[in-house]
């Protein structure tokens, strides 16, 4: 009975096969499993997982133009921004509605400083215009007030755009005002006749019992449907005569004047409200940034800016982000280097001595741990500063002139010390616990074999150490890479780190989305050097221990 | 062989914290080519001994002598001497070539010279084809081979093992004893060995030293250790032993007269006692106790006994028995096809020959 002579898959008792009836045996207990490491999985999904992916999003998203300004991006679709001229008229009047329905939703402000970060000024512009954009349209609503007093109550127009069941819901509300208020419908087929003022009012409708919380039946209705009214009179719609609607009567009136009526010149009045409305940077910031999802904020982190000709580098003076990355990167470098330096032979020492004076200098190596980060980066101000601790004993030492005292504060160096000094137990760590597993018979065994201490140490030891320099090189250079309060306090303007500029985004400017794709950079980077060290190293080749 | 010491220690003492001496007073001279080995119990200091002729301890009084020379100021590296550790100590980094080429290089031998001498070397060992292995490709019998090699690579003189079979099963360790001794033999080197285990040190060793308590006990050739120990530590360690203790009442014609606890008489060969009074403990091996009285002097003092256990070993047969209030008395007896199998609960006379039984220090 030999294996080979059977071909078909492995069967169970039960006559199922193996695999499946293995597989429905594991299912239970990896379950359990699951279930045990649940609680912990949501807690990483939800505070780690969820806001890196949500950082990774908002370094591209962009919804808040088109969103805002939905009417304006579409239109701004055919317009040409390499072209002398600025955008047709209708785009204007596009801009008109949007802005004044962004006016009342109060989000021209937020538009405006969003857009600010690509050019400056536009959000003043926009915080100013939506004041004015408010009363553009009242030459309409004016005309028609005087054509009819029909037109100045509100209740009027709720009668004409409302559904009839709509009303009597809300007439029923009106008197009892007990339970939400009923949700306006559109008088169906009035969309056809008049479909830029259906629209416009089933927009004010919708927000005034929505967001603004208010009692439709007493509101009164915005600058912005009499002109949208104007506009779809104008076109004497066909199935104006048919309409059968309190308030028809009124609008076919209406119709047959509309032709007399002034009109307002949306370009113009955008003009007066500010000249920058007709400069073309303007709007090709706009539609630079119309898409919903942008690569601007990635190429801002890198020094360049979109154009409407595609990225370009940005001027010299303006460049900032390359720069600091590659003196983070350096620094970071250079920090983990001292760290080794300074680090491998504490390690070793405490690997060595006997348990008992090991434990004590372990203590005083985790004795910064137990001090505050601030209390300890502080210090280090207090100690380095011109007329510092560290300054004041190089100069009684006679090393250093009084009158050439060295600057070891707000600079690179300043960073570099305190950094080196905070990260330093990041290092000994697993250095120590690396060589508390190397035998002390490897050195004795290279000696007897004939190599002095020299040769014992650097062909024997250090190699088998080497595990421990990468896991405490990586743990000091991924800390290090993204600090921030010690190079703040300490770095000046020459020591600072990107990590700086991400935290002024994040806390003054309130540019997250150029925070986010700077963290989503430097979140590459990190990878990227994680990806070369296995490649090179081997994270095998990682040990934090035993 | 010449007799001229090669490895001396002379009044060496060893302590670690100023209080306890791991190591008094030791005395102890080899010649060249003698495989040496320090037997003891854990503790008794003979790894101690190992690293101050090895360097890596320096003795806190005396002299140690290599070549006659004195070595104690001479660096580890320096000394030239071949180190086998418990745990092998292969570099763990390093293929077993590589392991090997480390004593050559740090020598500055050349590089064919240094692959010739390592293929002598791996192929002394039969492990010729394990060259580009790292030491935990290896099993624990390879990678004591490989240890050995190392060791014996760079040609060193002086050769010290400490307890290099210990942690390898009882079938390799016994393999790997007869070759260690056969290459050592071979080589004309001087070997130190370690060992607790009796039985080792008695199938490979010139002569044995025996430890405790940081001296020697006694230092003599194996079949000299076993038959003629010259203490109570020394008979109880090596070998099995049956001790009975009592008291001197007189000593005639090089022959003892001992009275036991129990007021029993006894016979025995005076070792470490003087006088009628001394107390003593005396030893006898258990495959000289004789119970057919037919062989024994007519004039011979015997002990009743009663018989507890007899177990069957195959080639021996193992009988415990109670004598003179003590019921860890074994004998045993060749399994011979006139041989009697003695049974429990059996009352038999023993005896011995006087020679045979020692009386020892108390
Ligand atoms: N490095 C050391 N420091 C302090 N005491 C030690 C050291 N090495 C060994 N000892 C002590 O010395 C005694 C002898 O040890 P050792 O020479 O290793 O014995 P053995 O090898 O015979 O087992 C033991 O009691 C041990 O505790
Ligand atoms: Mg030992």
């Amino acid at each position: 009975m030999s294996d080979s002579t059977h071909t078909g898959p492995m069967l169970a008792a039960d006559g199922t096969t193996l695999k499946s009836s293995l597989n429905r045996a594991l299912r239970r207990q990896k379950l359990r499993a699951l279930m045990l490491i649940a609680p912990l999985l949501i807690f990483v999904l939800v505070t780690f997982i969820a806001p890196i992916a949500d950082m990774l999003f908002r370094s591209v998203e962009n919804q808040i133009v088109s969103d805002t300004l939905p009417r304006t991006t579409q239109m701004l679709g055919d317009w040409d921004a390499d072209a002398a001229d600025i955008p047709a008229p209708q785009v204007f009047e596009a801009l008109y509605v949007d802005m004044f329905i962004a006016t009342e939703r109060k989000l021209h402000t937020r538009l405006g400083s969003r857009l600010n970060y690509e050019l400056t000024g536009v959000s003043s512009l926009f915080r100013k215009s939506g004041r004015k954009v408010e009363d553009m349209g009242e030459v309409y609503q004016d005309q028609f007030e005087d054509l009819d007093k029909f037109w100045k109550k509100g209740a009027n127009l709720n009668a004409l755009f409302g559904a009839p069941d709509w009303q009597a819901a809300q007439a029923a509300w009106d008197t009892s005002d007990k339970k939400a208020q009923p949700k306006f419908k559109l008088r169906s087929g009035l969309e056809t006749v008049l479909p830029q003022a259906s629209e416009a009012f089933d927009v004010y409708a919708r927000f005034t019992q929505g967001e603004d919380g208010k009692n439709l039946s007493k509101a009164k209705p915005w600058a912005l449907i009499y002109s949208a009214l104007y506009n779809d009179l104008v076109a004497q719609p066909a199935g104006l005569a048919a309409l059968d609607a309190p308030g028809a009567d009124e609008l076919r009136a209406a119709a047959a004047r509309v032709g007399d009526f002034d009109t307002v010149d949306f370009t113009a009045a955008f003009k007066k409200i500010d000249k920058d409305w007709v400069s073309q940077d303007v709007w090709r910031v706009i539609k630079t940034y119309s898409p919903r999802f942008t690569n601007g904020y990635f190429l801002n982190s890198i020094d360049m800016k979109k154009t409407a000709d595609g990225p370009q580098m940005r001027a010299e003076n303006e460049q900032l982000y390359i720069k600091l990355f590659i003196r983070t990167l350096f620094m970071s470098l250079v920090i983990t280097g001292s760290c080794i330096l300074l680090g491998y032979p504490v390690a070793w020492i405490l690997a060595n001595l006997p348990a008992k004076t090991a434990n004590l200098l372990m203590i005083l190596v985790l004795l910064p741990f137990w001090t505050s980060l601030l209390v300890r980066t502080s210090a280090w101000k207090v100690m380095l500063q011109q007329q510092g601790v560290i300054n004041d004993t190089l100069v009684w030492l006679g090393l250093v002139a009084d009158d050439s005292r060295l600057a070891l504060i707000n600079n690179q160096t300043g960073t570099i010390i305190a950094m080196t000094h905070i990260l330093l137990p990041f290092m000994i760590l697993p250095l120590f616990s690396v060589m508390k597993t190397i035998p002390p018979s490897y050195l004795r065994a290279a000696k007897s074999l004939g190599a002095t201490n020299w040769t014992a140490f650097w062909r024997v030891y250090f190699p088998q150490s080497v595990p421990g320099i990468g896991a405490g090189s990586i743990l000091v250079f991924i800390l290090s890479i993204g600090y921030y309060i010690t190079p703040e306090i300490v770095g000046g303007t020459t020591g600072t780190f990107i990590s700086n500029r991400i935290a002024y985004h994040i806390s003054s400017s309130l540019n997250w989305g150029l925070a986010a794709a700077l963290g989503a950079i430097l979140l590459a980077v990190v990878l990227g050097l994680y990806w070369a060290y296995d490649r090179i190293v081997g994270i095998d080749n990682v040990k934090l221990g035993g | 062989m010449n007799n001229e010491a090669f490895v001396e220690f002379e009044r060496v003492q060893k302590s670690y914290d100023g209080e306890n001496l791991v190591v008094k007073d030791l005395n102890l001279s080899l010649p060249k080519g003698e495989f040496l080995t320090m037997l003891g119990p854990s503790g008794s200091g003979k790894t101690t001994c190992l690293m101050m002729l090895a360097g890596f301890e320096t003795a806190t009084h005396g002299d140690i002598r290599l070549n006659g020379q004195s070595i104690n100021n001479i660096p580890p590296h320096k000394r030239g001497i071949g180190m086998v550790f418990q745990n092998y100590a292969l570099f763990p980094h390093m293929t077993v070539a590589e392991n090997l080429s480390f004593p050559l290089e740090v020598r500055k031998i050349g590089k064919s010279e240094r692959e010739d001498k390592i293929k002598v070397a791996l192929d002394r060992v039969q492990m010729g084809n394990f060259a580009g292995r790292r030491p935990a490709q290896l099993s624990g019998g390879q990678q004591q081979r490989i240890a050995l090699a190392r060791a014996l690579v760079f040609e060193p003189e002086l050769v010290l093992m400490d307890e290099p079979l210990g942690a390898l099963d009882k079938q390799l360790r016994e393999t790997l004893q007869f070759e260690i001794t056969h290459l050592a033999h071979e080589l004309g080197i001087t070997v130190v060995y370690v060992t607790h285990d009796q039985t080792e040190a008695l199938t490979m060793s010139d002569r044995v030293a025996v430890f405790d308590d940081g001296r020697i006990q006694q230092l003599a050739p194996p079949d000299k250790l076993y038959e003629e120990p010259e203490n109570s530590f020394v008979a109880q360690f090596i070998g099995e032993n049956n001790t009975l203790e009592g008291v001197v009442k007189e000593i005639k014609n090089g022959s003892a007269l001992v009275q036991l606890d129990d007021g029993s008489l006894i016979d025995a060969k005076p070792i470490n006692v003087s006088k009628p009074g001394e107390r003593t403990r005396v030893s006898i091996r258990p495959e000289r106790v004789e119970y057919n009285k037919d062989r024994l002097r007519a004039d011979a003092h015997t002990l009743s006994a009663e018989v507890l256990e007899f177990i069957y070993m195959g080639d021996i047969f193992r009988t415990r028995l109670r004598v003179a209030g003590r019921d860890d008395f074994v004998i045993k007896t060749r399994n011979a096809p006139d041989q009697v199998r003695l049974k429990p609960g059996q009352q038999i006379e023993i005896g011995w020959l006087a020679e045979d039984c020692r009386a020892l220090d108390a």
